[in-house]
């Protein structure tokens, strides 16, 4: 338990008591007690502003799509169709690729505007390539990481779409209930809590989204594309500057306690039913 | 005036056939219980007039109209299922008014409507509970009370009380007997149970492995089976089989041993049976009874006593085993030897192609007269 505790405890607390030192990597002299001017130094800063906002649309964005499209997928591969085994094990495979390996595919392979294969398809099409990552770098972003998460989401939904007990879905069916009124009165609702767990979780991974954007835009252009996990590595690692970082990093744990309170919150209760 | 008409009702699955044609005619406002044993195609036979199954082929008629083609929501039916099928996330008036809510109909007239069938089930209480919050029999209940809501112009059930224990079961069936009564409404009804069968059905149709083994009322079952599977499966205890030879027939009935020197003359027709051919013999337990110059010796085996009623398991001196069902007051022991009276009118006697010969007088309680 105590060590348990101790392993909790003292990063956050080193984390917590760089944020309120002056401590840079190029001038380790210069440490001293800095009160809340990191604090101060970050919120006036305009790239925190731009990287939180860009956290929450990734995080909303993906959200909306994996949830989304997993669910319409789920109950289309819960029908019987011939090569559903197979459709079902495609679909499910991109969770099996790390996000390295993922994001340089669809960074080389799909979306380069000369080798990549939209490209292609435009040049066939007699269109003019796009650079995808010059043009729409965030859209480019959450593509790849909706595409990594999907299969995820598609995993439990498909799971509890398996669970509706099929007498349900009849019973609707003989009090007059079509294809539409049968997915929203009966599927939905019973989908909510498994929809409440991926959501749960994918918010926790995709707060700190970071491999996908170091591998393809870096951040940008500009800041197009920096969230608060790269924004934090850029101070660090780039800048040396621990005291800001930690800053950042302080905020970042505070707002996935928010958010996580939040879901958690809402989620208990449904779990409770 | 629903009616219900079969007509050379097939389904098949792949090459399996599960329904061999069957022809049915279910009249206005009577009760018919499907029985039969699991696996033989009742609940596939239901929910084919449900509409949740294609029909292969043959014909089906509600009113008198093919309906083959009709959606399972405009045949103007209401299908109670086995395991409720309530909608969890709904409340119970939710849950009732669920098939008002799809078609539209305005919110008070649904309310008074779904009142009006909580009250007939004494649902009222619970009108705002969820599914959960409420015990099996209530679940039933409401489940009951969704088909109700929609004044359906017959009812289908499949099963819906096996999973009530004993007591429940026994409430349930008079309520439904009840229910049939106050609605006036044709109700068709799936069960394995026999009992169920025989005491809530107007007209019992048996089948077994995808076919009707036979038609008719309770009674008309139970005495007049028309063959060995329908002989064995309608009656607890099950009548006593036993293999036997003829010993003679004419137009007095079919002559049987049944013992060494005991000698039984059944009133049946005696068709194509003659003299040396292998027919088997039904006894219903309570067509034998303990008496001093019965012409069957045996020894008690067991005992059963089960206050009403005594069942004894005798063992023949040519060692076949029988059920004999006496009075509660009944006072024989076990190893005890016995000798059993049997009341030949009441047997059966079946060919060796298992269909019965026909009784040359009907039983009094059964109206039809046999063909
Ligand atoms: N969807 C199905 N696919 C294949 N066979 C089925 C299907 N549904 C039922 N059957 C078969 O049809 C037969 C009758 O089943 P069912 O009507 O459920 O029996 P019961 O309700 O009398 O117990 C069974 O042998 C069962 O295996
Ligand atoms: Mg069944």
């Amino acid at each position: 338990m105590a060590v348990l505790l101790l392993w909790m405890i003292v990063p956050l607390v080193m984390t917590v008591w760089f944020s309120f030192q002056r401590y840079n990597l190029l001038d380790p002299s210069a440490d001293a007690f800095a009160g809340i001017d990191n604090y101060v130094f970050l919120v006036t800063d305009p790239d925190f502003w731009v990287s939180l906002t860009n956290t929450l649309i990734l995080l909303a964005s993906v959200l909306a799509i994996t949830v989304g499209l997993g669910t319409l997928l789920a109950v289309l591969f819960d029908q019987d169709f011939p090569g559903r085994g197979i459709a079902r094990v495609l679909a499910i495979s991109p969770f099996f690729v790390m996000p390295t390996v993922a994001a340089l595919i669809w960074k080389n392979l799909m979306m380069h505007p000369i080798y990549g294969v939209f490209g292609a398809i435009a040049r066939a099409f007699g269109l003019e390539p796009v650079d995808w990552f010059a043009e729409y770098p965030m859209a480019s972003v959450i593509a790849i990481v909706s595409w990594e998460w999907l299969p995820f989401a598609l995993l439990i939904l498909l799971t509890a779409v398996q669970s509706l007990d099929h007498e349900q879905r009849e019973a609707a069916r003989m009090d007059g209930a079509g294809v539409f009124a049968q997915f929203f009165f009966i599927t939905l609702p019973h989908l909510s809590r498994a929809i409440s767990v991926v959501i749960m979780i994918e918010t926790i991974f995709l707060l700190t989204v970071f491999a996908e954007i170091f591998v393809t835009t870096s951040g940008g252009p500009g800041n197009a594309t920096t969230n608060l996990a790269f924004l934090i590595y850029a101070r660090a690692l780039l800048q040396f500057d621990v005291g800001g970082a930690s800053a950042g990093g302080v905020v970042a744990i505070l707002l996935a306690n928010i958010v996580a309170f939040f879901l958690v919150r809402s989620i208990a209760r449904r779990l409770e039913v | 005036m629903a009616t219900v008409t079969l007509r050379g009702l097939r389904k098949s699955y792949g090459p399996v056939e599960a329904i061999k044609g069957i022809d049915l005619d279910v009249a206005d406002r009577e009760f018919v219980v499907f029985v039969g044993p699991s696996g033989c195609g009742k609940s596939t036979l239901l929910r084919m007039i449900a509409g949740l199954e294609q029909i292969t082929s043959g014909d089906l008629l509600i009113e008198g109209a093919r309906v083959n083609d009709v959606g399972p929501a405009d045949r103007g039916l209401a299908m109670v299922f086995q395991s409720y099928a309530l909608y969890p996330h709904m409340t119970v008036r939710q849950n009732m008014g669920f098939a008002l809510r799809l078609a539209r109909v305005p919110k008070a007239e649904r309310d008074r409507k779904v009142e009006a069938a909580a009250a007939v089930l004494q649902l009222q209480p619970y009108l705002e509970r969820t599914p959960k919050e409420l015990s099996g029999g209530q679940r039933q209940r409401v489940a009951i009370g969704r088909a109700i809501v929609r004044q359906p112009k017959v009812f289908l059930f499949d099963e819906p009380l096996s999973n009530l224990d004993a007591a429940l079961r026994g409430q349930m069936r008079i309520e439904l007997a009840r229910l049939h009564e106050e609605l006036q409404a044709t109700m068709i009804y799936v069960t394995h149970d026999q009992v169920e069968a025989m005491t809530m059905a107007d007209k019992i149709v048996v089948l077994q492995a995808g076919r009707v083994e036979q038609v008719g009322s309770p009674l008309e079952l139970y005495h007049s089976p028309a063959n060995l599977f329908v002989a064995g499966f309608i009656g607890s205890p099950r009548m006593n089989m036993l293999q036997s030879e003829v010993a003679g027939a004419d137009a007095t009935g079919v002559a049987i041993d049944v013992g060494p020197g005991a000698r039984i003359v059944v009133p049946v027709q005696q068709g194509q049976v003659r003299q040396g051919d292998r027919v088997t013999l039904g006894i219903r337990p309570e067509s034998l009874a303990a008496y001093d110059e019965g012409q069957l010796a045996g020894t008690v085996r067991l005992v059963e006593r089960l206050g009403g009623m005594t069942l004894l398991h005798v063992g023949t001196e040519a060692d076949l085993p029988l059920i004999v069902q006496t009075d509660g007051a009944d006072v024989t022991s076990a190893h005890a030897p016995i000798r059993l009276a049997v009341d030949a009118a009441a047997c059966h006697v079946f060919s060796a192609d298992g269909l019965a010969l026909p009784h040359l007088a009907t039983h009094r309680l059964v109206a039809r007269p046999e063909a």
